[in-house]
């Protein structure tokens, strides 16, 4: 129980300082650096929560962790796509 | 048997699909995939208007391992309005993309989003809504970006950003209600929430992740910009539609989940919002130099009056007049989809042939292009609310609930909001009368006029003139 708060609670602060950091910072790839670490504190608390004690883990955040990684990768990759796009036009300026 | 719930989410995608595998017949395969969709869509409305409700469990599996789908009145008749929605702005695009890179990038695209829509309205437990959410996030910054300006690549990054902060919230919020309750069901955890603190975080964080993507007041700022920049199509279907979907997802959270929980002070701070939202969105408006501009500040403000049901629902006990006011708040949203998705397209048009789409400068338009003139008044009536269209009947009803449950603190905030209303449509209005020869013909492309004129057509008339159906769609008795 005492682990399971641990790792939750750890997840909500990586949250909070994720959200912190996208609303401070300007450049793109520190934004988005922010955005990948509160999705951490988010998938960070479902693990915690998937702890049972004796019994088997339960699957579902494990699931919900799995399907929020594809889906961080392709909001990263489309976002950075974005981002060289407007570097190349200022290159070409 | 075939399940008419998974079909409507997998015919988009299988489209989707389909244009990306066969990059050369794009058009014609595009226009396919939105009429297959706009049956099953039809075939998920007729059932629901004969059961009532639907539900399927995906290959037998239910919850909580498996994925659900669900449909009632509420989720069918938005179903049936985006696929509408979506057919005219498919056969609109087949007109409007000149053939090359731009039309093969859209149609997968843009049958992803409509794939991605179809889910989100369907879907029956949180995590899946998280997940089309952000499909429908990802695509609609994808298609903002399409012409490759700028100004659209600057202001899609913006939305794909905050997008990506709102669907975080949201996923927290998620997170917190399966830590609790142990579900993710939106029927099983309805019946499960009580008013305590965890519930009220995740009421909090799911409320604020949706109002960004939603666009209310005051995390708007994204939102002309990335739709003001759009290719016409693509802007008409963000307005009318995505921004919408994250108000439904709203909707469902606090009339179904978090019910127990709302507050009359949680719901009037969301029609105060909701209130600043209609002033500052119509001031805008009016203020706008560009038509498109124009158009997106009123989306800001439309939202901004669905927002203002929520006080009026809260206050109001179960019976006929709260189920007239849930059926006024979906026909308000019905025809600010049919009347916005008309006015962009013709928008669109504006601005294709007179190679800009300022205001001032717009002298003589109703000549040259009368149809695209005549859709965008009638888009006009339908977002100002004069009769017969179903935004007149929504706000009739909506001040007749006002005065019924004492606040009637709301009614100025109607009425300065209609008045700013006809102001930035009667302004575009007159710039567009101001060239005297007489017009030539009515319609002069008809592949790409024609739908901007049905949907502005639509919201005007059919919708406050036929209003009657939702109230039994919704399994309501009464009716004007």
């Amino acid at each position: 129980m005492m682990t399971s708060l641990l790792y939750g609670g750890a997840g909500v602060i990586l949250f909070a300082l994720g959200l912190w950091a996208f609303l401070v910072y300007e450049p793109l790839l520190r934004k988005l650096i922010a955005l990948n670490i509160m999705g951490s504190g988010v998938f960070h608390l479902l693990i915690a929560i998937a702890e049972r004690g004796a019994l088997a883990p339960d699957p579902v955040p494990h699931a919900m962790v799995l399907t929020g990684i594809v889906v961080a990768v392709s909001a990263t990759a489309l976002a950075l796509a974005m981002g060289r796009r407007l570097e190349d036009d200022d290159d070409a300026r | 048997m075939l399940d008419s719930l998974a079909l409507a989410v997998s015919v988009p995608l299988i489209g989707a699909l389909l244009v990306t595998a066969v990059p050369g017949r794009v058009q014609g395969l595009g226009l396919l995939a939105a009429l297959a969709t706009l049956a099953t869509v039809g075939l998920v409305t007729a059932e629901v208007w004969q059961q009532g409700s639907l539900r399927s469990d995906l290959g037998g599996w239910g919850a909580p391992l498996g994925i659900s789908l669900a449909a009632d009145g509420l989720s069918a008749a938005l179903l049936a309005m985006a696929a509408l929605v979506a057919l005219a702005v498919s056969v609109y695009a087949s007109g409007y993309f000149s053939r090359g890179e731009t039309e093969t990038h859209f149609w997968p695209l843009w049958l992803l989003l409509w794939a991605a829509l179809n889910g989100l309205l369907l879907a029956a437990d949180l995590f899946n809504l998280y997940v089309t959410l952000e499909l429908l996030g990802l695509t609609a910054a994808a298609l903002g970006a399409l012409t490759g300006t700028r100004a659209a690549v600057e202001a899609s990054l913006r939305y794909l950003l905050v997008g990506l902060l709102g669907s975080l919230a949201y996923l927290l919020g998620v997170a917190l209600l399966y830590t609790a309750y142990g579900t993710l069901d939106m029927a099983l955890l309805g019946a499960a929430v009580r008013p305590e603190p965890i519930a009220g975080s995740a009421l909090v964080l799911m409320t604020a992740g949706l109002a960004l993507k939603a666009a209310l007041f005051p995390m708007h700022f994204w939102l002309p910009p990335a739709h003001a920049n759009a290719p016409a199509p693509v802007s008409a279907a963000l307005s009318a539609l995505v921004v919408k979907a994250a108000f439904y997802l709203m909707l469902r959270l606090w009339l179904d989940v978090f019910a127990p929980l709302v507050t009359p002070w949680a719901a009037g701070l969301m029609g105060l919002l909701g209130a600043l939202a209609v002033f500052w969105g119509s001031w805008r408006a009016l203020r706008a130099e560009r038509l498109k501009l124009m158009a997106a500040y009123s989306t800001v403000a439309q939202i901004g009056y669905l927002c203002l049901f929520l006080p009026v629902l809260t206050a109001l006990p179960a019976g006929d007049a709260r189920e007239d006011l849930l059926v006024a708040l979906l026909l308000m949203a019905l025809t600010h989809g049919f009347a916005k998705a008309g006015l962009f397209l013709a928008a669109g048009l504006v601005q294709r042939s007179a190679g800009h789409d300022r205001i001032d400068d717009l002298g003589g338009t109703a000549q040259h292009m009368p149809a695209t003139t005549f859709s965008i008044g009638l888009a006009g009536i339908a977002l100002i609310g004069l009769p017969p269209s179903g935004s007149f009947v929504g706000k009739w009803i909506l001040m007749r609930s006002v005065i019924e449950s004492g606040q009637w603190w709301w009614i100025p905030v109607i009425l300065v909001g209609t008045l700013l209303a006809a102001a930035y449509v009667f302004r575009v209005l007159s710039r567009a009368f101001n060239l005297e020869p007489t017009p030539r013909r009515f319609v002069t492309q008809a592949r790409t006029e024609v739908p901007a004129l049905l949907l502005a057509l639509t919201s005007a008339a059919v919708l406050g003139l036929a209003a009657r159906p939702l109230w039994r769609l919704l399994g309501f008795e009464g009716g004007l």
